[in-house]
């Protein structure tokens, strides 16, 4: 039982970071209808940007975490965007109503570039950064020995996951932008012709998909402490396969799909096989779809005849 | 059919949708009677043009460029590089600047710049030339390079092998793909299984390469199967995750299934092919000693080009055959429309099937040919990136057609080749400049670029299959390009 | 028309009883019933959201029906008897030599055409855009030559009995592309004809399935007059010469009124007249319903004006 709740507790940690991925391809897929291939890459470089201004605050002796940690994110978040920006403009935007495959190859290449990009300027060598938040919250000690933890930084997790979902599902569907990105979801052709700059609205869905991206790179460098130029990929396709899982298109489900792939992962490495956990994934995401084509919450296909 | 879909398929006829949407493009400039931007606004815009690239490229790789971490004693360590910052920088401002200045003449470049449809034009003549000239450079190859660059013969050889298995796992995943519009990204599966097959049965029971490679294309075959069979209902993107899914499932499998795959390790000791059992080796019974040659490593070289070149033409032969019957007509057609293929009585599921269950058995064969070649095979060799280079062939060659394929295997496989011994630049910037760390990163923006120049693929005509006068190309803008489009 | 030559009711080739689909909340066909003639052109009309396209997509399969039963009598007469235990005995169809029938509710789309002979066409046009006109009418053919071609391996070896099979399917296409003035334009790719071109290959590459049974979705919607006219004479040929029976939607009453044998009139999902078209013409309730309103928007201006017309509340009217 007690073994349990601390994988419950860091499957949801894992879901979370997931969660805050699969949004941006949620978001993507949703208004134009691409796999964004280059996402996990996104997340990738917000990971080693978060990394890179902690050493320049550290080497210019700012160590106040808070002040840090703030710091980190807004750079991070900042930085990420941009890219998140130039990505779309130059991959994808001059093959807007081109052929559907023409930008999944280009996001394609795009990921490979960016891989190497940051391969080419960091170094292929794993990044690691000692703990930087340290201690948690025992919840439960039981006889046996077994120690059921929430650390603080799992916490912090937690929290601004809930925090950035929730102001996102605000921005969606109070604000102005909100509506825009959803009527050009419903019909870009229509929305341009009322008058919703619909380039605009595209951008700035990649640059919110990518700040948050850059939250969750940040929060896997602090959680894991290691990175390298290599986990876009295997985060992005984990990501990609909680939206699809939630019903891709969907804002709860992505946040739904992620938890549950953490969950999966964490609970088959911790009951069954670590090796085996991406094909647990995997094959989980395989049948719910056989069974459930549009995903968990998506909106269900209506055949059009 | 999620709602983008519909609106998608609701424009048809897709003629008269490309034609507004160019005449939308062709709107999108500035009115014509505008006046030519005088000498001095031209000016200013590219410089302001410029300035705001620059400043992009500055953030951009500021944390890529400027601060570089390495990893020192006790931790990490950061350090400042702001030359390379500053000229990449710089670069972008000058390039930005001449870009504008002279290419787009001081006009922000419109989308539709960009854009290029291509034109409906008879050019299948000139593709049979271009065919028939490839087939007989292919077929002559081997000694073409042995008399006119006999230093190099070997690299060549082996490179013009690599190019022609890429050609191959192409035009298997162009039936898939590029005929029955289906989207595969997990394609590398069956590939692997193909290699895995024939090494298992070579290694286990002692086959040799013949008897295995039929059957490691069956098991291929029956693979692609039994992992379309559930998946196939599935639409457009749904499928493309799953297949990607399946491709990574198995490749972790043959990473853990140490007992039976040898998992990290892979197999060694592969069987090369023989010649009706002549073995391409020194000594007694061997291929120089029964034509009374003199041995020669290249030999062997040239019997595996040969082989993988019948191979690949062999996969060719089918696919153009199988155009011009019921099936593959079935697969075009559903490519174009899948709910009118069912109104007219076609079992869309079993016409999805042979597509996956033929390009699979290709792939497997293509997988037999690679673990021959190399003797090893490991999981490492069968990563989605093989997948991703796969469809890109696939895509920048153009959808359904077989010499798109060819060059864009040429184009890419002996690109990134090229790039490996580029070594000359080693003058330019300096002696640690090593050129295979920038293969990749130029791959990777070659495609790019390539799919922003031509979106529609390389060769990007469509051959009809039944002609009743006269043979027209189908414009790719007519050619619908599958589930979900 | 004569009123003893009631074809559909001594001779209906489909029966559709008691056919019921609900969308979630949405009842968009009502427990309607009704035959349609073997040899007659049977038009299906209504105001727009009446369900007739719904009905069709039963009838071809799309759709599940939620309740009822579509029975299509392909050839001689099967009893009523027979049909009831077909339908107890949870069989798709009997095929026997004194009549075949089949539960078209019970099929998969595909088999609907493939074997209960049933073809249609769509509302917004589904030709293969990519593929030459000629090419859409091979691939209507799709199963006759997939058993010739030994399903693929006698066609791979190149077996002269496929070339044959292939030979006499090229002629079949080509006489119907002559039939609908297309032979110029057969190399020609289908997205690039005009619009009735585009609705005439349609409809020929249905018929290339050889259906018995032929359900045409707006055949004449965005025809010019002659064109029209064009479409009557081709479909009374298809009817006379080939025997196929024709099922159609339509809303141009000029089409309907001159070639329908037989017209059943929907609204809200339920059968308000079903007769000859001079029948279902003088029928109060249609003119009500249908004939003098031409869609929802129309009538809700008219209440808006309380302009009075003789309007009686549509059976079922949900509104």
């Amino acid at each position: 039982m007690e073994y349990f709740l601390q994988q419950l507790i860091n499957g949801v940690t894992l879901g979370s970071i997931y969660g805050l991925i699969a949004i941006g391809y949620t978001m993507v897929y949703g208004i134009i209808g691409m796999i964004n291939f280059a996402h996990g890459e996104i997340f990738m470089i917000g990971s080693f940007i978060a990394l890179a201004v902690f050493l320049a605050l550290a080497a210019i002796g700012i160590t106040f975490l808070p002040l840090v940690l703030l710091l980190m994110v807004v750079v991070a978040m900042l930085c990420t965007a941009a890219w998140g920006w130039t990505i779309e403009r130059v991959a994808y935007r001059p093959l807007r109503g081109s052929f559907r495959l023409a930008p999944l190859i280009t996001a394609i290449g795009m990921s490979i570039f960016l891989q190497n990009f940051v391969q080419v300027t960091q170094g292929a060598r794993v990044k690691p950064l000692p703990p930087q938040i340290q201690g948690g919250i025992t919840l439960m000690d039981s006889p046996s020995g077994i120690v059921v933890q929430i650390s603080w930084i799992q916490i912090i997790i937690i929290l601004m996951t809930v925090v950035l979902m929730a102001g996102f599902s605000l921005l969606i569907s109070k604000t102005s932008l909100g509506r825009q990105q959803r009527a050009c979801e419903q019909d870009r052709k229509m929305a341009s012709l009322l008058g919703v700059n619909v380039d605009r609205t595209i951008s700035l869905t990649f640059v919110m998909g990518a700040g948050l991206a850059a939250v969750a790179g940040m929060m896997f460098l602090l959680y894991y402490g290691v990175i390298d130029f290599y986990i876009g990929f295997i985060a992005g396709v984990k990501a990609f396969t909680a939206a699809v899982l939630g019903g891709i298109g969907s804002l709860p489900g992505a946040m739904l799909g992620g938890l549950a792939i953490g969950l999966i992962e964490t609970f088959w490495s911790g009951y069954f096989s670590v090796e085996y956990k991406d094909v647990a994934a995997f094959s989980i995401l395989a049948v719910v779809l056989i069974f459930m084509p549009s995903g968990l919450l998506g909106r269900p296909e209506v055949e059009k005849v | 059919m999620a709602n983008t879909t519909t609106s998608a398929s609701a424009d048809r006829p897709e003629g008269a949708e490309r034609l507004s949407e160019d005449r939308r493009e062709a709107m999108r400039g500035e009115p014509p009677f505008v006046e030519a931007p005088s000498e001095d606004t031209r000016l200013v815009r590219a410089l302001k043009e410029a300035g705001v690239t620059a400043g992009l490229v500055a953030v951009l790789t500021l944390f890529f460029f400027l601060f570089r971490t390495d990893i020192a004693v006790g931790g990490l360590d950061l350090s400042l590089d702001p030359k390379s910052w500053i000229i990449a920088i710089a670069i972008a401002f000058a390039g930005r600047f001449l870009l504008t200045y002279f290419v787009f003449g001081g006009e922000r470049p419109t989308v539709g710049g960009w854009k290029k449809v291509a034109a409906k034009t008879a050019r299948w003549p000139i593709g049979k030339v271009i065919g028939v000239v490839l087939l007989l450079v292919a077929l002559t190859l081997p000694f073409l390079l042995m008399t006119l660059l006999p230093s190099q013969d070997r690299y060549l050889l082996d490179l013009s092998i690599l190019i022609l298995t890429y050609v191959m796992l192409g035009w298997g995943l162009n039936i898939v793909v590029g005929l029955a519009g289906l989207l595969d990204l997990g394609y590398v599966a069956f590939y692997a299984v193909g290699a895995y097959s024939f090494a298992l049965l070579a290694t286990n029971f002692d086959l040799g390469f013949w008897i295995c490679l039929p059957m490691a294309g069956l098991f291929a075959a029956l693979w692609g199967v039994m992992l379309g069979f559930p998946v196939l209902r599935l639409r457009g993107d749904y499928l493309a995750i799953v297949t990607l899914a399946f491709g990574e499932i198995i490749r972790v499998v043959l990473l853990n299934w140490y007992d039976f795959t040898g998992g990290p390790n892979g197999i060694l000791g592969i069987p090369k092919p023989t010649l009706f059992g002549l073995e391409f080796s020194r000594g007694e019974g061997s291929f120089s000693d029964f034509f009374g040659l003199e041995y020669s490593s290249i030999q062997r070289f040239v019997f595996l080009y040969y082989i993988i070149l019948a191979l690949a033409l062999l996969t060719n032969f089918v696919t153009m055959r199988m155009r011009k019957l019921p099936v593959g007509r079935a697969w075009e057609a559903l490519r174009e429309d899948e709910i009118a293929c069912r109104s007219l009585g076609i079992n869309t599921v079993n016409v999805k099937l042979t597509a996956f269950a033929t390009g699979a058995m290709f792939g497997g064969f293509a997988g037999s040919f690679f673990a021959t070649r190399q003797g090893f095979i490991s999981p490492e060799s069968f990563t989605f990136i093989e997948s991703a280079i796969i469809l890109a062939i696939v895509v920048l060659g153009g959808l359904g057609s077989q010499l798109g394929v060819v060059i864009a295997s040429v184009v890419m496989i002996g690109g990134i080749e090229l790039l490996r011994n580029l070594t000359g630049l080693q003058a330019i910037f300096g002696a640690g400049f090593d050129p295979t760390q920038y293969r990749m990163l130029i791959f990777g923006l070659a495609m790019v670029l390539i799919m922003v120049w031509k979106p529609r693929g390389l060769v990007s005509t469509r051959t009809p299959s039944a002609i009743y006068k006269e043979k027209k190309t189908i414009g790719a803008d007519l050619v619908a390009q599958g589930e979900g489009h | 028309m004569n009123q003893q030559n009631r074809n559909w009711t001594t001779d209906p080739v489909l029966s559709v009883e008691h056919l019921t689909m609900r969308f979630g909340g949405l009842l968009a066909v009502d427990d309607l019933s009704f035959d349609v003639g073997r040899g007659d052109i049977t038009a299906l009309i209504g105001p727009n959201g009446a369900g007739k396209t719904t009905v069709f997509n039963c009838v071809t399969g799309f759709y599940k029906p939620t309740e009822g039963r579509i029975a299509l009598r392909r050839e001689g007469s099967v009893s009523d008897a027979a049909l009831a235990e077909l339908t107890r005995g949870g069989q798709q169809y009997r095929r026997a030599d004194d009549g075949s029938v089949f539960l078209l509710e019970r099929m998969a789309d595909f088999k609907i055409t493939e074997i209960a002979g049933v073809a249609r066409t769509f509302q917004n046009i589904r030709l293969f855009g990519g593929m030459t006109a000629l090419e859409n009418l091979l691939v209507a053919q799709h199963n006759e030559l997939m058993r010739a071609s030994g399903y693929t391996i006698g066609g791979l070896l190149g077996l002269p009995g496929y070339r044959r099979a292939a030979e006499a399917a090229k002629e079949k296409a080509v006489e119907w592309l002559r039939r609908v003035d297309l032979l110029d334009r057969a190399d020609d790719p289908a997205a690039d004809l005009p619009y009735g071109a585009q609705r005439r290959l349609e409809i020929a590459r249905a018929l290339c399935t050889n259906p018995v049974l032929l359900c045409l979705d707006e055949p004449a919607a965005g025809l010019n007059p002659r064109e029209s006219a064009e479409l009557n004479t081709l479909l009374k040929y298809i009817r006379d010469e080939h025997g196929v029976s024709v099922l159609l939607i339509e809303h141009d009453m000029g089409v309907v009124m001159e070639i329908s044998d037989h017209v059943i009139v929907l609204d809200y999902g339920k059968k308000i007249s079903d007769g000859t078209a001079s029948e279902v013409r003088n029928d109060a309730k249609v003119i009500a319903a249908y004939l003098g309103v031409d869609d929802e928007e129309v009538d809700e201006v008219e209440r808006d004006l309380d302009v009075k017309t003789a309007h009686t509340p549509a059976p079922g009217g949900a509104l």
